[in-house]
Order: structure tokens, then sequence, then C-alpha cells
């Protein structure tokens, strides 16, 4: 594809790939602990990070990445405290985040021409170079926890009482993964953006896990696909002028759709030839 | 530095589990009220008693899932923030797996997160997969290491679970209800691994509503009733009509005035 002749394409496409490797590489976390949409609500409060970046003139990815961290970390004690009342805290949190974000863009627009659905959708074409750096970095930071702390990460989210017991820093894991998905979060928005950088922690998992049967194999069929669909996406978003990140996400939900009812269509060929008795 | 570097010398004669006037409470509702229990090394102790009774509760206390109001609690001889340096010696079974992954895990993964007790964060070792590949041989289920957990039978989950708990190669095994709702073949490979288990010298405290094929292997038991301890001795079996499911909790012959072994809810 000549397309990708072009250095913005090809900022574009390395952005979207760093981003479709380590999202589901958190992600399976969160599905695990059943706490999918959670990557959602972090998003929701790294725009008011955004927000301060643009008002007082630093860089929106670093402001970004130390709200949402904080925000996680607020999330992550309402979880442990486990009360009835943590889907009010949480909803607090979360739509104080995005109206604080989008309350804060507003008040900077007259010295910057940030655009506010760049952050919330991304605009991977835009990418440059200082801002890969950022992303390869923080990307980096986020396989080595995943990857290199699986086991333990796994243990707490499989069974947390069963990690209590064994002696494991579960608290100390528990911050981490919290600070790490605030981290993801972050990468995640220059390519698709704040609303739907959770469909790229998830999609890919489940999708995964249609085939699987083990949680290290749904892990790495699930980056391998996130990497796919990223690819895809900006590929047909080059081409024919779509927007990139919700080309990307449709990219692997249509992934998703595709194998379930491939696998779907097989086991019922399968079923139909048994019992026909062949 | 992993757990097991650090090597943990008892002094002779301090009890495995030492629980002194332990009171529980939920919401300012008393679920336990004064609780001893002592447990020595090489003891199988079985704690029973009727539903909603504080066996459970008692379990948690121990393992210190469940915040003491009152008393105390020591493993090894330690307690507190002391306890901590023991944790890799104890095994927890629980009831059941959790509210269950929303993500695929074989019993291979599973029983390898158990082995993480003793070795800390520092990588495996071939110790450390032997370990894991000996304990789920223990529990009879070597050829569905790379199944995933969800394709097995209720009984066979269970099985993974003391799998994980025998991972860390520990001296105390801490079950809660291990066989409820058991198959008969899960059952009996249970009851051999507890065996091994206790002829390698381990000490085990079992939760049970009915001790089933596990009888044989318990040498004491502690009846819970109303959140305080109704007896302590050898086991006291249900005979006749009271061994049958279902049974009328009539006891006529019992005093109403004090609390009977077997009181209100027993239905076993």
């Amino acid at each position: 594809m000549e397309i990708f002749e072009y250095a913005f394409m090809q900022r574009a496409l390395l952005g979207a790939l760093i981003t479709g490797l380590i999202a589901p590489a958190l992600g399976i976390y969160l599905v695990q602990r059943r706490m999918a949409l959670i990557g959602d609500g972090i998003g929701h409060i790294a725009l008011t990070g955004v927000g301060l970046g643009l008002l007082t003139g630093s860089a929106p990815v670093l402001t970004a990445v130390v709200v949402a961290a904080a925000g996680a970390v607020a999330v992550e004690l309402v979880r442990q405290r486990g009360r009835a009342s943590g889907d009010i805290a949480l909803a607090l949190l979360f739509y104080g985040g995005i109206s604080g974000g989008v309350f804060l863009v507003a008040l900077s627009s007259g010295r910057t021409n940030a655009n506010l659905t760049a952050y919330l959708f991304g605009s991977p074409l835009t990418t440059t170079g200082p801002d890969l750096a950022v992303m390869a970095v923080l990307g980096g930071l986020v396989l080595a926890v995943t990857l290199l702390l699986r086991p333990w990460l796994f243990a707490i989210c499989h069974d947390e009482e069963y990690a209590h017991v064994a002696g494991l820093p579960v608290r100390a894991l528990n911050l981490l993964l919290a600070v790490t998905t605030a981290v993801t979060v972050t990468v995640a928005m220059r390519a698709v953006g704040l609303l739907l950088v959770s469909a790229l922690m998830v999609v890919p998992v489940a999708t995964a896990q249609l085939v699987t049967r083990g949680f290290r194999s749904t892990m790495y069929l699930a980056m391998a696909i996130g990497v796919l669909a990223s690819a895809l996406g900006v590929g047909i978003a080059g081409v024919y002028d779509t927007a990139p990140g919700a080309t990307v996400i449709l990219v692997a939900i249509a992934t998703f759709a595709l194998l379930a009812t491939g696998l779907g269509a097989v086991r019922g060929w399968r079923r139909r030839r048994t019992a026909a008795g062949t | 530095m992993s757990p097991a570097d650090t090597p943990v010398i008892d002094r002779p004669g301090v009890p495995v589990v030492d629980v002194r006037g332990a009171t529980v409470a939920y919401e300012r509702t008393p679920v336990l009220t004064g609780v001893d229990l002592r447990v020595s090394a090489g003891e199988v102790v079985a704690i029973l008693g009727p539903n909603g009774s504080g066996k459970s509760t008692l379990v948690k206390a121990i393992l210190g899932l469940a915040p003491l109001v009152a008393g105390s609690v020591a493993l090894f001889g330690a307690t507190g923030s002391g306890v901590r340096r023991h944790r890799h010696r104890i095994g927890y079974v629980p009831q059941r797996l959790g509210a269950g992954s929303g993500v695929p895990a074989t019993v291979g993964e599973v029983v390898a997160a158990g082995r993480l007790a003793r070795r800390g964060l520092r990588p495996p070792r071939p110790a450390d997969r032997d370990a894991v590949a000996r304990a789920i041989a223990a529990v009879g289920l070597t050829r569905r290491a790379d199944d995933p957990v969800s394709a097995l039978s209720g009984g066979q989950q269970q099985r993974v679970l003391i799998a994980r708990a025998l991972a860390a190669e520990p001296d105390l095994l801490v079950l809660d209800e291990p066989t409820a709702g058991v198959d008969a073949t899960s059952q009996d490979a249970f009851a051999d691994a507890l065996r091994s288990f206790v002829s390698g010298g381990g000490t085990v405290l079992l939760v049970a509503h009915e001790l089933g094929p596990l009888q044989p292997l318990v040498t004491r038991a502690i009846v819970i009733h109303s959140g305080r301890v109704a007896h302590d001795g050898a086991v006291p079996e249900p005979t006749g009509y009271h061994a049958l499911p279902g049974h009328e909790h009539v006891h006529p012959h019992a005093r109403t005035d004090r609390t009977g072994i077997w009181g209100p809810g027993w239905d076993q």
C-alpha cells in the first residue's frame, strides 16, 4: 500500500501497533477480574488530565498519565472496600472526570487549537515523532509489567483471597495493576481515543478465548489479534479516509463476530454429522 | 529472596494453630464468641457444625481473612504481622473457586499459582515445576493438566484447588468444606491426597458438613454451635436415623437448657 510511504502514515501505524499490542496484554487481567469496563472509566478520568495539560501548557500526555493513575488508584481503593455504594463512587469519579475534562479543554480553547474529539476518539494521523517516543517508552513499561509479572497478576485476579492467604503482596500488585491500566489508557489515547480504548483492551481478549484453553495462550493470541486489528484498521482508514480509531475497533469487533459465527457453524455441522451417525 | 529461602524452625511444642478467645462480628452481630482452639503438628482436626454456626468464619479468622474483634490467633507460634513469614507454610483450599474467572485457565496454570507462595518473586526453578507436577499427580489429574478448569466436573475442580494448596508444599492444610457436593470418585481421590499429606507429617484443619471417606483420617473433632465450641474431642458419630439425610431434628432426650452437639439446623 503506497499510502504507507507517507511518514505521517508510518507514525500512525506504529502508534496503532503499540496500542494494539499493549491494550489486550493489560486488558486480559481486567476481563479475568470481570471488570472489563473499568478501562472506559479510567479513560473518562484521563480527560481531566488532558484538560489540565492544555490549560497549563504542559504536555497533555504526561498530565493525563498522572491524573489517570490517581483515578485508577481511587477506583482500586473503592474496589477493595467492596461496598454496595461502590457503584455510586465510581459514577462520581468517571463522570466527574469526563465533565472536568470537557470543562478544562473548553477553558483552554482560547490558547490552543486542540480538538476535543481528537482525544476522545483518537487522531493517529497527527502523531509526531516525540509522541511516538513517549508511546514506545510507556508501552514498554506496560509490556514489562504485564508479561514479566504474569504469574502474580494472574494469581491476584484469579483468586484474590487465596493470594492473601499465600502471603503474596496483594495490595502492591493491585496498585501496580491500577497504575498500569492508567498508563495503557494514556498510550492508547492518540491511536483510538479515550472513549474507545476499553474496546481494544476487551474485544481481542474475548475473541482469543473463543478458541484458547489457557490463560497464557489467550494472552498471546489476544495481543496478536490486537496488533492485526490495529494495522488493518489504520490501513483501511488511510485508504478510504475513515475515522482511524473507530475503524480499528470495528475491525476488532468484526474479527470477533466472524470467528464466533464461523466456530458456531463448524460446531453445528459437526453435531449434525455426529447425529447422522457417520 | 523467596519465602522458602528463609528456613523457619519452630520451637518444640508450639501449636501449629493457637486460637484464644477469638470473637468475630459482622456488622456488630457476633458470629464467633470466645473460641479457643489448639492444633498440634500432625493432628487432623475436623470442625463440624450446622450451617451458619460460624465454622467457616473460624477458618477465615485463622487465615486472617476475617478480622478479630477480640482474642488472638497464632500460627506456628507467630501472631499479627509475624505470620507473614509463615504464610508459605499454609495451604488453603476454599469451598469453591471464587466467582469464576472471566478468562480460561488450565489446570496447570491454576496449580502453578499455588506455588508462588513458596517461590516469592524469583523465576521458577526445576524444583518448582516438579512440585506443581507432583501436586497435580497427587489428586489424579495429570492427564487433564492442559485442560481448562471450566471443562472439569465440580469434583475435579475441587481437586484442582487441593493441588494448588499442595503445590506450595505446606506444613498446614486448611480446607473449607472440601467434599461438599463432590462425586464419589473425587472424594476418594481427595482422601488419598490427604492421606499421603498426613503421612508426610502434615497438619490438617478441615471444616466439614459430612466427613465421608475422610472420617478415618480425622484424629479430633471440634463442634461449633452458635459461634461457640460445643464439643472438642473424638468424632461424634451420628447413628441410626440421624445419619440419614433429611432426618427430623427432634431430640426428646436432650436437655433444652443447653446447646446440643447436633443442634437445630444440622441436616446430615
